[in-house]
């Protein structure tokens, strides 16, 4: 195992040496993530040593921690006190880091019910593009002082700067949990995950694989056993939750076809998307419907057409090939530029991650 | 500190001619929507922050989104500043106007445009009050989780632009946490949308950038809020302590007790006595400390919840608990913890609000520290605040007809925001940085990070006029407010010109 260091320095000097030679940096800590996105070149910039849980009080429900800190790491120290990660970050990887978590800010099943990646960062200490040390919000639950560009790095895809420290609030580990399924198509399924949130049902995931409808139940022992009885079903493998999170059910390795994520509003008849799935394809939804995967051929511009007439939007998030623009969904002029102002805010030479995000930086 | 704008520590604004202004405002709004009288200037010459007060240039108040846009445009062109204002209920100056700029009041795009059951969303414009939502939802069992203490009056477009809070943050999160889509008006007028009704969006998050900041960013003319079903069962306990600092460690402990608490309020004495005096909520006047500990969710989970809170109490040494008994006690205990600030009020002829956050272990260190500092200050300090978040809001009770008494209020007050720094936490949990902790940002923020906040601002508003001597201070203004950041003895920004 490696041990705890402090790398801040050492990153900082090689992110000052590529600006004053003009050398873009592909920042990578497990590089779990490497396929998201679109392709960068250039020189590593790693985190992966960079590590190290810095404060983890738990009564305080808040963990900070360096970048390159193992994400299990993180699971395992924070469940050892009966704690977890709300947002149940997908690895896709052994060597999956906070910091990549956090950059690439992708929520696992939980998401729908306890909030995602972005709802839990406190704080981050961030190295941007002009090699300066940064930090913004805290350790403290509510922080109002200046803009949230803690928050901002959520997603970012490295793309504003290089995140090396990170606060997340955590939350309490449910007692117990409890997976049930019922045989039911899309369309029912989905309607059924929705009425079920405003029963008083403590549920905690809801997708839909193979023509059964998990649902995920998280509390005290006993009122998991009185809802279980009362919603029916049959007793569900709980693996499922980490194999779609993971992404190592059949629905995922069946075929080599390119794999794309639609994140739709949570109401979305799973009929209006079933255009764009192939005929022969499964189907696979998560969130309780609000995001869909979907294996196809179809191109780009079909698929962000069928996202976006469902009021969300569309990705390819694994692919042999990229399409012309890009695997996230273009933006419209005008938040383009403010996109294109915030990258020369934070990184005027673009010298991270360029085209990571979008072609333009 | 001088509250009033100073071009030297601000930035300089270009004069304008208030006739030239006024006639190209007639070209693109109705003349009524116009404010240009001395009399009808006066009700605008503050929001909740009373003691800060400025005449603005003139009021304009467009009922669309379209002459909102309209009305940015002329201001863009002519390069007139604009302060953004809601209902006005804000605590920490952030729609004080100025003499130069045009105060934008929202207040008549009031309108609840949408309510999506199925979805648990709603669009409303930003001058529906927060309340209203969660009255417009109840016939369908949902509600709007963030209820900052002036829901009443306040307004949705202004709790996004500070992202406020409420008692219900812990469980329910901030604004932040509970909004899904904005649309905007940059300050060209160009109307931008960000997040949307799907659980994400493509690109930066600009919903968090947004979120919070304080006008400074763009106007915001609809908002689609998150609505939650309200919890089948909610009850409250209350924690009755002789002595401030266990009620302090209570609060660490229910947490590591696995609790999720829905709110967790501590008062002390002083607020005790004055809740009680003022609204008979059978609080135990003797006390040092309560805690008012609300749990919800599932009947079975809060009644088990309640037990396990009881016996955290009692084992943090609390004298006594009691649960509330029916819906009408619940209520009763929490009347008396949300009048807490006027009940305070009643005291003193003034008070001073503070609202800085820190780590919950440090509550107990932090509540001494402010009681030698009220001793010192000879300003008595009533605490009312959200424990559960290690949010403070201490309450400096002084009279501002005695002269000094104001400035030393003040001082004692940035007392506070430095010990709170110190301790690991923050100048503002929620009241937002405003005109009133311009200042005090100094402290928090470093040179390069005050330089930071300002690249983004400009990435939004690259002439600077959205709420400009707002939320983020110059460096001039740092320099010249002198107690900085001072590293290894270096005097902070050394480049910088002394005024």
């Amino acid at each position: 195992m490696e041990r705890d260091q402090d790398q801040s320095r050492l990153l900082q000097n090689q992110l000052q040496q590529a600006l004053g030679e003009g050398r873009a940096l592909r920042i990578a800590g497990g590089d779990s993530k490497r396929f998201y996105g679109n392709r960068v070149d250039g020189e590593i910039l790693s985190t992966r040593l960079h590590r190290g849980i810095i404060a983890y009080e738990p009564s305080e429900l808040v963990l900070t921690a360096r970048a390159g800190t193992p994400l299990r790491d993180i699971e395992a120290a924070v469940a050892a006190s009966g704690q977890m990660l709300g947002f149940e970050p997908p690895h896709f990887g052994a060597g999956a880091t906070l910091g990549g978590a956090v950059a690439s800010g992708l929520s696992g099943p939980r998401r729908a019910y306890s909030g995602a990646l972005r709802d839990f960062v406190l704080g981050a200490k961030v190295l941007n593009g002009r090699g300066e040390i940064l930090q913004f919000g805290g350790q403290v639950m509510k922080n109002v002082a200046g803009y949230d560009i803690a928050r901002l790095m959520a997603g970012s895809l490295g793309c504003l700067g290089v995140i090396l420290e990170v606060s997340l609030k955590l939350l309490p580990r449910p007692e117990a949990e409890q997976t049930l399924c019922f045989a039911l198509n899309s369309r029912a399924a989905a309607a059924k995950a929705n009425r079920l949130l405003t029963q008083a049902v403590p549920l905690s995931g809801a997708c839909y694989s193979d023509g059964q409808l998990f649902i995920r139940l998280s509390g005290a022992g006993e009122t998991l056993a009185r809802c279980a009885q009362t919603l029916g079903g049959d007793g569900g493998d709980s693996d499922i939750w980490a194999a779609v999170k993971e992404q190592t059910g059949d629905f995922f390795s069946a075929s080599d076809l390119p794999l794309w994520r639609l994140s739709v509003p949570p109401a979305t008849d799973p009929a209006a998307l079933s255009a764009a799935a192939a005929a022969a394809a499964a189907t696979l939804w998560d969130w309780g419907g609000a995001l869909h995967w979907i294996k196809t051929r179809l191109a780009a511009d079909e698929m962000r057409a069928i996202a976006t007439t469902a009021g969300g939007h569309a990705t390819l998030f694994r692919s042999a090939q990229a399409p012309g623009d890009g695997v996230f969904q273009p933006l419209l002029p005008g938040l383009k530029k403010i996109h294109s102002n915030l990258k020369q805010a934070m990184d005027p030479h673009r010298l991270l991650n360029p085209g990571r995000m979008y072609a333009d930086f | 500190m001088s509250y009033k704008y100073d071009p030297q520590l601000d930035g300089e604004i270009r004069p304008v001619s208030r006739p030239a202004l006024l006639q190209s405002l007639t070209a693109v709004i109705p003349a009524a929507a116009i404010l240009h009288s001395e009399e009808q200037l006066k009700p605008y010459e503050c929001d909740g922050l009373s003691a800060y007060r400025v005449t603005p240039m003139l009021v304009v108040l467009p009922e669309t989104v379209e002459q909102t846009g309209a009305v940015l445009k002329v201001c863009h062109r002519l390069k007139v500043p604009v302060v953004a204002r809601g209902a006005g209920t804000g605590l920490s100056g952030g729609a004080l106007p100025l003499q130069q700029g045009v105060l934008l009041v929202l207040s008549k795009l009031n309108k609840i445009l949408h309510i999506d059951l199925e979805n648990r969303t709603a669009v409303v414009q930003p001058g529906v009050r927060n309340l209203a939502i969660s009255e417009a939802v109840a016939p369908h069992g949902l509600y709007y989780a963030p209820d900052p203490s002036s829901q009443i009056a306040c307004s949705i477009g202004g709790n996004v632009a500070e992202n406020a809070g409420g008692v219900h943050c812990l469980k329910y999160g901030l604004t932040v946490h509970n909004i899904l889509k904005l649309n905007m008006l940059t300050i060209e007028g160009e109307l931008l949308t960000i997040g949307s009704d799907a659980l994400d969006t493509p690109g930066f998050d600009l919903p968090a950038l947004v979120t919070g900041s304080e006008g400074m960013l763009g106007i915001i003319v609809e908002i689609t809020v998150k609505l939650l079903p309200r919890p089948q069962a909610a009850k409250v306990l209350m924690g009755v302590f002789d002595d401030v600092q266990k009620a302090g460690n209570a609060v660490g402990a229910i947490i590591a007790g696995g609790i999720l608490p829905a709110g967790l309020e501590m008062m002390d004495n002083l607020a005790i006595r004055a809740a009680e005096d003022f609204i008979q909520a059978g609080y135990p006047r003797e006390a040092e400390a309560i805690l008012l500990c609300e749990l919800d969710g599932i009947a079975e989970d809060v009644d088990s919840g309640v037990e396990k809170v009881g016996g955290i109490l009692r084992d943090a040494g609390a004298t006594e608990t009691r649960i509330a008994r029916d819906e009408n006690q619940r209520k009763l205990f929490w009347a008396g913890r949300k009048s807490a600030f006027p009940a305070v009020g009643r005291l003193y002829p003034d008070y001073y609000c503070m609202d800085g956050t820190i780590p919950r272990r440090q509550l107990a260190a932090v509540l001494h520290a402010m009681g030698e500092l009220s001793a010192q200050y000879q300003l008595p300090i009533a605490n009312v605040f959200h424990a559960g978040d290690g949010n403070l809001h201490p309450l400096i009770l002084f009279d501002a007809n005695k002269p000094g008494e104001l400035e030393k209020a003040e001082a004692l007050g940035g007392k506070i925001l430095q010990l709170c720094i110190e301790a690991g936490g923050t100048i503002t949990g929620e009241h937002g940085v405003g005109r009133e902790k311009i200042n005090h940002m100094c402290l928090q923020f470093n040179t390069e990070e005050i330089r930071q906040f300002h690249a983004v601002k400009r990435a939004f508003d690259r002439e600077q006029l959205l709420n400009p001597g707002k939320n983020i201070p110059t460096l001039a203004r740092c320099a010249e407010f002198g107690a900085m950041h001072v590293h290894n003895g270096e005097l902070p920004f050394p480049e910088l010109e002394r005024f």
